[in-house]
């Protein structure tokens, strides 16, 4: 599958030095900004000092071989790369200019704001469909006044709407695994992030289902920021404004999509973008 | 080598396989015969002895006035109150060991102490509870005594069932509750127990059918095997339906054989019960978990 790279060497510290490249597009607000982010699983270091801003009502997406990191990276950026047990992290990660592991920074109040979607769609098995989209509220004790019309407007943003408003009440495993990933999508909506994570949330879906999602995420953008992780080069060129490159660790380029995959920088990135490794 | 392996086309002597295989199925049916005839032995002699009469008196001196009333009732008594103590704190200790704990020294030492415990007779479990619930605590020979006891005794059983059915919720489950800015606490409530709780239901059935038929902590406890009223809270004395059987075995007339035998009809009765509503409460589980 690949050449040049071993994406499970061990990169334990002391590791090699590289460029800190602060990588960022001028011009465009800064939802989120990583600064010198490196992260470990136990002993083995995962990202190394990755530094990057991602610009608000933009997609990015994050490309590399399995591995290198990308997973880690946005579950560091929502505060779960510390729920497992012996990951640590150092470096910064700025959300509109606030230090979110800062002390005294409750990093389930930074999970709301931050939603996730993961690569396996997992609705909750026993709830509805409707209970699925409401979980966010239920779990957390918010208690809005008008819950049909959080149902409905989280679903009609997911694209799901109207082929599930005449079955709320049905579990919401029922759907099919595109149905399942676009109510996980709603089920994230419906607390209101400001910033949307998807990891691969398309890997486990076939192609028609994964346009709809694609398509999706076009409309989503006007309302929130995107970062979308995957492990598919046309995916990332047709949903993202900005495209990063990670290898086993570090970030090789960040900029345009349309720069990152017609002119690259990087011999690596252009190795990888036109299907020498990978 | 050669020796040991014929021409490859050859099976292995047909009769050696065939012998094997039947000596296996003995050893399978021996102890299903065993418990058969023991069981076939039991109900012949004793189901002719239960009716109303045997069902609600007190025991007697004489046989065919004897009956199981003080003994079912304190039992009942027993199983409640143990029941009202170890399922809160064995669950509560899962929960905590599997959603919270760190794998750590702690963890690790509590894990295999609980392990251990589950091993441990259960005359010594009668023996702690002499010393510590009768005399220590002072709370005598009473109702209360012998549940904390037989909670003690049951613990294990349900701190480990519980884990494994905490472990059978999918991790992703708990990620994307927390994803959603829950805490681990809502994520247990609301995400992980409600598809675990029919696990731990069986889990706990289980321990408590265990709890049931226990005699030899009661014996060391001091339950009695002469009542003539009923419990009237925890802190009476009591006596329970194995200490009653046990009692009635080691009397010499005959009459109180049947009497035994009647009296083990209405516990292995009362078991299957309990076994059969764990094995119906876990298949409605894998139910609703298999997708
Ligand atoms: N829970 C974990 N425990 C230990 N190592 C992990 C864990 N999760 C990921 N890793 C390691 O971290 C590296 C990066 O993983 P990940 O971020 O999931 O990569 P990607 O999403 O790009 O495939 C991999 O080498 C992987 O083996
Ligand atoms: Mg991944």
């Amino acid at each position: 599958m690949q050449t040049t790279v071993d994406s499970d060497a061990c990169l334990s510290p002391p590791y090699r030095t590289m460029e800190p490249a602060q990588m960022s597009n001028p011009g465009v607000a800064a939802k989120l900004s990583v600064q010198e982010l490196s992260a470990w699983h136990g002993e083995k270091q995962v990202l190394v000092r990755v530094s990057l801003d991602l610009p608000e009502h933009e997609i990015s997406a994050v490309i590399g071989p399995s591995g290198c990191g990308k997973s880690t990276l946005i579950r560091c950026l929502n505060r779960m790369h510390e729920l497992v047990p012996g990951a640590t992290h150092r470096g910064s990660i700025q959300l509109d200019g606030e230090d979110i592991y800062a002390s005294g920074v409750d990093p389930v109040l930074i999970r709301r704001r931050v939603g996730m979607v993961f690569q396996k769609p997992n609705p909750f098995p026993t709830m509805s469909i409707r209970d699925n989209v409401l979980a966010g509220l239920r779990l957390t004790g918010m208690r809005p006044g008008d819950l049909d019309a959080v149902v409905e407007s989280a679903l009609q943003q997911a694209a799901l709407w109207s082929e599930v408003k005449d079955r709320l009440r049905e579990p919401g495993t029922s759907l099919s695994g595109g149905q399942q990933q676009r109510l996980c999508i709603a089920r994230a909506l419906a607390v209101e992030p400001e910033v949307l994570l998807l990891d691969e949330p398309c890997s486990a879906l076939d192609p028609i289902a994964t346009t709809r999602i694609e398509d999706l995420l076009g409309t989503l953008r006007e309302r929130y920021t995107i970062v979308i992780v995957t492990h598919n080069m046309q995916q990332a060129a047709r949903v993202s404004q900005q495209t990063a490159f990670l290898l086993q660790g570090e970030l090789v380029e960040f900029t345009e999509t349309d720069a990152l995959f017609t002119k690259p920088k990087d011999k690596r990135t252009e190795d990888y973008v036109t299907g020498k490794f990978g | 080598m050669n020796r040991l392996r014929p021409p490859a086309t050859r099976p292995p002597s047909r009769t050696l396989e065939h012998g094997f295989r039947w000596l296996c199925l003995l050893a399978a049916l021996l102890p299903v015969a065993v418990l058969g005839v023991l069981l076939f032995d039991v109900v012949r002699t004793g189901i002719g002895r239960i009716d109303v009469q045997f069902l609600t008196s007190f025991p007697s001196r004489r046989p065919e006035h004897a009956g199981i009333i003080a003994g079912a009732v304190g039992s009942l008594w027993l199983v409640g109150l143990t029941a009202a103590i170890a399922v809160p704190i064995g669950v509560g200790a899962a929960i905590y060991l599997e959603e919270y704990a760190r794998r750590g020294r702690l963890a690790t030492l509590i894990e295999v102490n609980v392990s251990n415990l589950a091993g441990v007779p259960s005359i010594i479990y009668g023996l702690l509870g002499l010393e510590l619930f009768v005399r220590a605590l002072s709370l005598g020979r009473s109702l209360l005594a012998g549940a904390l006891t037989l909670a003690l005794l049951v613990l294990p059983i349900i701190i480990l069932s519980t884990r494994e059915a905490l472990r059978t919720v999918p991790r992703g489950l708990r990620e994307a509750g927390l994803a959603l800015g829950a805490t681990r606490w809502q994520v247990v409530r609301q995400v992980v127990l409600p598809l675990a709780i029919p696990g731990i239901l069986t889990g706990s059935i289980l321990a408590i059918s265990r709890a049931i038929g226990e005699a030899a902590p009661l014996v060391v406890l001091g339950a009695l095997s002469y009542v003539d009223f009923l419990p009237d809270g925890p802190m009476a004395p009591f006596s329970a339906l194995p200490i009653q059987i046990f009692n009635w075995t080691s009397r010499p007339q005959a009459g109180f054989a049947v009497n035994a035998a009647a009296g083990i009809i209405v516990l292995m009765a009362t078991l299957l019960v309990l076994n059969a509503a764990a094995i119906i409460t876990r298949n409605r589980m894998q139910k609703r978990l298999g997708r």
